[in-house]
């Protein structure tokens, strides 16, 4: 009854009481969006990777040598050593196996078209399928490393299919010029030997890749007799974005006291991940492509920073809003607070009374801001990383926290009005 | 029961730098007694309300005390102070104030709902003994007197003037206290008014209440059984 009374003659405003949940609403899907889309990124920004191709490359030792001394382009064929293609299932038995989420090989080669004419051809896989001895099945290779690449006339090839074998896939600039459709024959020459192979498929990569060939690794192993070899491995794997450590390690991993070494080695580091690759695969050299690895971790630090600033600056810009407002309230009212303290209310009841409107209407804009700000970390989910933003549970008691830390923080000045007014002050006639 | 001032003084800071000191009310000692009517007359700013805030528990003195049955008002911690007042004074403010959204009997009846647990306190024992303490009957009856029981569901804040100076004694004497405190109930009221108002307060003071009255009224010195003058701080027997 009391409460009632008091409350009736405090925040008889309604208009008041919505702005302030409204701008608690502001506050909390600010801090809800960002802290959503904060805890989201890191696996987004690796997900995009993975969409974007490989972020580590894996070579045989010698030809990294090779090109590394005489600076030669990958095109050209110096590289002397290979890999086995036996031995890409091992990608899938690292300590790391299921950060590694596709994998592909490479061999190429330059065969003559019917015309006379010369053209590259990359032998790969492109759905491979493997049953793992972990039980594990997976299709691995590059239509989903390069599922961004156009297809504008047939459709990827499908390795499942029995004519697989004899087909290949174009590039639209090749295509283009050699006259070809979808379902042409063509008979390509290798330096051992000769096949006749059905285009299945034209492809818009927009680089290099339009002027060649995809073919099924096989088929290009048996034109140039290189049975069971590829060049290199593309590797795309989700990591953790580097830090102090993860530079030091990538530098001499046994150069680590054995603590660190283990954090290192039990953490999603691309280092780390190289690493166990060249433990698993004999004479190979994995490298991460540097340049987008160590990008992506910058560009997520700065992006975090940068949305913690966004949530800070939110949440002071509604502590600031509700002070105000609340502060205005009350002294709007300083006349009947000290009339309600002349006739024996006590301090703690009228800022009791103040404290849980006040907290009743946080609640009301935080959950709606809840709300809302999810929404906008769908939004930014969907127009930035171009999917959707995962619900974090843990956001749930943070912008709760933050929220009632922001709300009291705001009431502290008026709260502290209160206390302070004595009522022979302002009941001194005049009305 | 008496209440007692006793060399209460209060002063105020003036001047730019606030370095001199004005002395709303110098010294002074009275003492209000049951079942009497003080009239406190005197100019604007001579320290009326000064001296009755610092009577009613609502403004500390910077020197003196004011003592009730044996206790000093102002050693005792707020809480108990804010029970005391609730329980024992009944006070009219000098602007007549009202909290304008809460109608006219809830206005009145505030006072009561401010303490739920009236048992257990010490004053509530003392606060009973004297009357009927505080009932719906006794809002109802206040209302009739006071000419306003048609608007009793009626918001504060669309009452006329003398409406709401009725409505403030009804609340002043709904809880049935000890001491009350009007300041300047009359000022600005019609003769009708302002007779039934002070017949209220004299009502009040024949039941046992002691009653402090600051009126310019010459009206209100019929109903006083003491008769102080206010000048410039000092208080003055007439
Ligand atoms: N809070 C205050 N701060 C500073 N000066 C004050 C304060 N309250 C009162 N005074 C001063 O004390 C003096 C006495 O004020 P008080 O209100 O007691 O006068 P009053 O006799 O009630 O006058 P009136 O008849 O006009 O109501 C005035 O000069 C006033 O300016
Ligand atoms: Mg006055």
């Amino acid at each position: 009854m009391l409460f009632k009374m008091i409350r009736g003659v405090l925040f008889h405003q309604k208009g008041k009481m919505l702005l302030i949940a409204f701008t608690i609403a502001l506050g909390a899907s600010l801090a809800t969006g960002m802290l959503n889309v904060m805890w989201d990124v890191g696996d987004k920004v690796n997900q995009e990777l993975k969409t974007y191709g490989a972020n580590i490359i894996v070579k045989p030792k010698d030809s990294s040598l090779l090109s590394d001394i005489y600076d030669v382009g990958e095109g050209e064929q110096l590289s002397v050593a290979y890999l086995n293609e036996e031995d890409l299932p091992k990608l899938k038995t690292i300590f790391w196996a299921f950060n590694i989420v596709d994998f592909t090989p490479f061999l190429e080669a330059d065969v003559t078209l019917p015309g006379g004419s010369e053209a590259g051809i990359v032998g790969t896989w492109f759905n491979h399928h493997l049953s793992l001895p972990t039980g594990e099945e997976l299709d691995a290779g590059v239509a989903s490393m390069r599922s961004w690449w156009d297809i504008t006339q047939g459709a990827w090839l499908d390795e499942a299919e029995e004519s697989a074998a004899s087909s290949v896939m174009a590039g639209t600039l090749l295509a283009e010029r050699e006259g070809w459709k979808v379902g042409d024959e063509i008979t390509v020459t290798g330096s051992a030997g000769e096949k006749t192979v059905t285009i299945a498929g034209i492809y818009d990569a927009g680089g290099d890749e339009d002027m060649q060939l995809f073919a099924p690794l096989d088929l290009v192993q048996e034109l140039t007799d290189r049975e069971g070899k590829v060049e290199q491995i593309e590797v795309s794997a989700l990591t953790t974005p580097d830090n102090e450590l993860a530079l030091r390690a990538a530098k001499n991993p046994s150069a680590l006291s054995s603590r660190d070494y283990e954090t290192w080695y039990c953490t999603a580091y691309v280092s780390a991940i190289c690493y166990q690759i060249q433990e698993a695969i004999p004479n190979a050299s994995a490298a991460a492509v540097r340049q987008v690895a160590e990008s992506e971790g910058t560009i997520l630090d700065k992006t975090q920073l940068l949305m913690i600033l966004i949530t800070i600056l939110s949440l002071i810009g509604a502590a600031l809003g509700i002070s105000n407002l609340v502060t205005a309230s009350v002294m709007e009212r300083s006349k009947e607070i000290g009339l309600l303290k002349a006739i024996g209310a006590r301090d703690h009841s009228i800022t009791g009374v103040i404290m849980i409107e006040i907290l009743v209407t946080a609640l009301a804009g935080g959950v709606a801001g809840y709300f809302l700000g999810f929404g906008f970390a769908q939004l930014i989910g969907h127009s930035v990383f171009g999917s959707a933003i995962e619900m974090k549970v843990k956001v749930i008691p943070i912008v709760a926290a933050l929220i009632a830390l922001v709300t009291l923080a705001g009431s502290l000045p008026a709260i502290r009005m209160v206390l302070r007014l004595r009522p022979a002050e302002v009941l001194h006639g005049g009305q | 029961m008496n209440l007692e001032a006793s060399a209460v003084e209060k002063w105020f800071l003036r001047g730019k730098s606030g370095s001199n000191r004005f002395f709303a009310v110098r010294k002074t000692s009275l003492t209000l007694e049951s079942g009497k009517v003080c009239v406190l007359t005197g100019r604007s700013g001579s320290g009326k309300t000064t001296l009755m805030n610092m009577m009613a528990g609502l403004l500390t003195p910077d020197g003196g005390k004011v003592i009730l049955d044996g206790q000093d008002l102002y050693a005792m911690p707020d809480d108990a102070l804010s029970r005391l007042r609730n329980r024992m004074f009944g006070m009219i403010p000098q602007g007549a104030d009202v909290l304008p959204e809460l109608t006219v009997m809830e206005n009145i009846t505030l006072v009561q709902h401010i303490y739920r647990n009236r048992a257990g306190s010490a004053f509530s024992a003392e606060a009973e003994e004297g009357g009927a303490g505080f009932s719906s009957e006794r809002c109802e009856k206040l209302l009739e007197q006071m000419e306003i029981s048609h608007l009793r569901d009626v918001q504060a804040k669309e009452l006329s003037g003398g409406e709401r100076r009725r409505m403030c004694i009804a609340r002043a004497l709904a809880g049935n206290p000890k001491f009350v405190f009007a300041d300047e109930p009359t000022s600005d009221l019609d003769d009708e008014n302002t007779r039934i108002i002070l017949s209220m307060l004299r009502q009040a003071a024949d039941k046992g209440c002691a009653v402090m009255i600051v009126s310019h009224d010459a009206e209100a010195e019929a109903y006083a059984d003491r008769k102080w003058r206010m000048d410039a701080g000092q208080l003055q027997d007439i």
